[in-house]
């Protein structure tokens, strides 16, 4: 595996979290608590979108082979996507969409921290212009963690039992593969295991001002790296790409 | 007496255009209308996001999701701002809600049919909003001030949602032969509910009357609707797409183009609640309300603990 | 606990640096800091503040129309508080 074939696959993973945490986030439209929030996670999953292009239109012009952002969005199967598997859970109440994204934001807010001293200048520029944005997301989860967590007992009870749910799939934000390696090596990336002791730091001051129980969930569910997903992957790439795809080259 | 010199004074305000604010005194009809128009206002902002929410998860590329994320994001916002307006009038959020979910209030006739397809997605930008936005620069007008101001904010905010239906409509017009049929299927069952949505005409619209002298209603509905027309059919043809109605003709001598026979059973059929869609509109809401109330409860109850805290403290 | 849409909260934004914050409208919210977050979401979705205030709509207390008059006119007959109001000879700069 040469540089541009690490970047172009660690671009993926970036991009293709970020195309369906998003694409989750968008499914509240219409739906949401109150209509203050609402408008919140349709901006958050409007971030999303936009930098899931940058992404992935990046990733595109590594590869060389004319794929732009939309072909890989849309017209790559399962086993080809490498979105972690906690992005593609469904959204259940909005305590569980509430601590899935909480718990990716974090993972996200330090990475791109990370990414921002990138020497790929390009994927550097997405990380800073990106990383604002995180910084708001994270903090506008953060204070639903705290008011869930220790709001009244049904919220409380929803919010313990989603974490516990999604612990299972925490794990694996901090693989780390060839493709890591070469890329850490090569300063393009930062080392996971020291956005790992960020993140766990973080996650314990918040579940702990949010009244909550670090789970004990032993069992770890991976698989993202080799694109070994989870049944739910299928129906939302299915609902995603179907337009898309039902219409060969067509143009929108 | 005292309440006929108010009436003399409002109404004088009102005709040398000064705005009327919410601690003025106002006649209890008016305040009622004002009421009923904004919270049916209100909430057909937010039962239109929707029929367009409908299609995000399905948008065709990256860009028309942000686009329609975007815009139904604006829906939203736009009922918030009304809501608002209404409460300066002393109603809460909460009993606009309960009278949404309950079926007392209405809002626009035009969100309960369904999006089934793509072309949906431009044929309301292009239509509904287009005949919406008729609408709403005459209310911006109006006499009450938080209604006139919030009017004013989302027209400005609108008009990118005019534009990126009909881009839609005219990319699919000049796309593969599907995507033209499938721009004219959207024309041919918009179109209708598009001229009906600005209302029964006018010889079937009781209180306009006074509602024009006092500046709640700008202008009649069937005026509007000649507006709306009179603009939309020339850009139907400019992507070549037809108007489905063989009795539309241009009149020479007045400017305005003369249109078929409107369906009025149609439209007060949907209004009481018997559209394709009514059911489910009201169901997803009340869902959503449902759904939304222990999390209500608690952001209150931790704002709660919060300040006992501090008075502890 | 009785079910509620949350407290409303008035929305002051500052457009550019330097200007005074100006009034944009309400939101809902349960908190202070809650309230800040949905004024930003819903106010500044097209990059319209640099900062912003948010007020308990309770805690704003309002001149009545009744007082216009009380405390309005006795302005009106206060010219000399205004520059023009003063005859300066032409050809006198500065002033």
């Amino acid at each position: 595996m040469n540089l541009q074939q690490a970047k172009f696959e660690y671009l993926l993973r970036l991009g293709d979290s970020s195309l369906i945490i998003g694409h989750r986030l968008s499914e509240w439209c219409g739906h949401g608590p109150i209509l203050e929030e609402d408008l919140a996670m349709i901006n958050i999953a409007l971030d999303f979108v936009g930098n899931t292009s940058e992404l992935l239109k990046y990733a595109g012009q590594l590869e060389d082979k004319g794929r732009d952002e939309d072909e890989l969005a849309y017209m790559r199967d399962e086993r080809e996507f490498r979105n972690l598997l906690i992005t593609e859970q469904p959204n259940g109440d909005f305590a569980f969409t509430i601590a899935r994204q909480f718990l990716f934001d974090t993972y996200m807010f330090f990475l791109y921290e990370g990414l921002k001293a990138s020497k790929d200048e390009t994927i550097a520029a997405i990380a800073a212009k990106s990383h604002k944005e995180i910084t708001y997301h994270l903090r506008h989860t953060s204070e639903w963690m705290y008011r869930l967590g220790d709001g009244t007992a049904e919220s409380h009870d929803r919010l313990q039992s989603a974490v516990n749910d999604l612990w299972m799939f925490t794990a694996e934000l901090f693989d780390m593969d060839e493709v890591d390696a070469l890329l850490i090596k090569e300063g393009v990336a930062p080392d996971l295991n020291n956005i790992k002791t960020e993140w766990e730091t973080r996650v314990n001051e918040v579940f702990a001002k949010a009244t909550l129980q670090l789970p004990t969930t032993t069992f770890k569910q991976k698989g993202s790296r080799e694109g070994k997903h989870t049944e739910h992957l299928g129906f939302l790439l299915a609902e995603m790409q179907y337009l898309h795809r039902a219409y060969p080259g067509a143009k929108w | 007496m005292e309440d006929a010199k108010k009436l003399e004074a409002f109404e004088a305000k009102i005709n040398s255009g000064v705005k009327i604010e919410p601690k003025d005194w106002m006649p209890e009809a008016y305040r009622k209308q004002l009421v009923r128009m904004m919270s049916q206002h209100a909430h057909s902002e937010i039962v239109g996001m929707l029929p367009e929410g409908n299609w995000i998860t399905r948008a065709p590329n990256l860009r028309r999701k942000a686009i329609l994320l975007a815009k139904v994001q604006d829906e939203g916002g736009h009922g918030l701002y009304l809501y608002s307006a209404a409460e300066t009038l002393g109603v809460d959020r909460t009993e606009l809600l309960e009278q949404l979910h309950t079926g007392k209030a209405k809002y626009s006739s035009i969100f309960n049919y369904p999006t089934l397809t793509w072309a949906d997605i431009g044929a309301i930008g292009w239509l509904v909003d287009g005949a919406a936005i008729m609408n709403q620069t005459a209310l911006a007008r109006g006499s009450y001030g938080p209604y006139s101001r919030a009017m004013v904010r989302i027209c400005k905010e609108e008009s990118f949602h005019n534009r990126q239906g009909y881009e839609i409509m005219m990319q699919l017009a000049q796309g593969t032969p599907e995507q033209k049929a499938m721009a004219q299927d959207a024309l041919n069952r918009w179109w209708w509910p598009a001229v009906m949505m600005l209302g029964p005409s006018d010889d079937n619209s009781p209180n306009s009357e006074q509602l024009m002298r006092w500046k709640v209603k700008m202008e009649s509905n069937d005026a509007i609707r000649e507006r709306f027309i009179d603009r939309t059919v020339p850009q139907a043809e400019f992507i070549g797409l037809t108007v489905p109605d063989k009795d539309l003709k241009f009149d020479e001598e007045t400017g305005h183009y003369t249109h078929g026979k409107i369906n009025w059973d149609e439209f007060f059929d949907v209004i009481k609640g018997n559209g394709p869609c009514n059911a489910k509109r009201l169901k997803d809401r009340i869902d959503a309300d449902k759904n939304g109330k222990w999390v209500r409860e608690a952001a209150v109850a931790y704002a709660a603990k919060r300040v006992k805290e501090k008075e502890i403290a | 606990m009785t079910d509620t849409q949350w407290p409303v909260w008035e929305v002051f934004v500052q457009a550019n640096p330097g200007i005074p914050h100006k009034h944009a409208g309400s939101v809902h919210a349960p908190d202070a800091e809650m309230a800040l977050q949905n004024a930003r979401d819903v106010y500044s979705r097209r990059s319209e503040g640099m900062n912003i205030w948010v007020v308990p709509a309770n805690a704003i207390t309002a001149s009545s129309p009744e007082d216009q008059g009380s405390f309005f006119e006795p302005s009106n007959d206060k010219p000399y508080r205004h520059p023009t109001f003063y005859k300066i000879p032409e050809g006198v700069k500065y002033l």
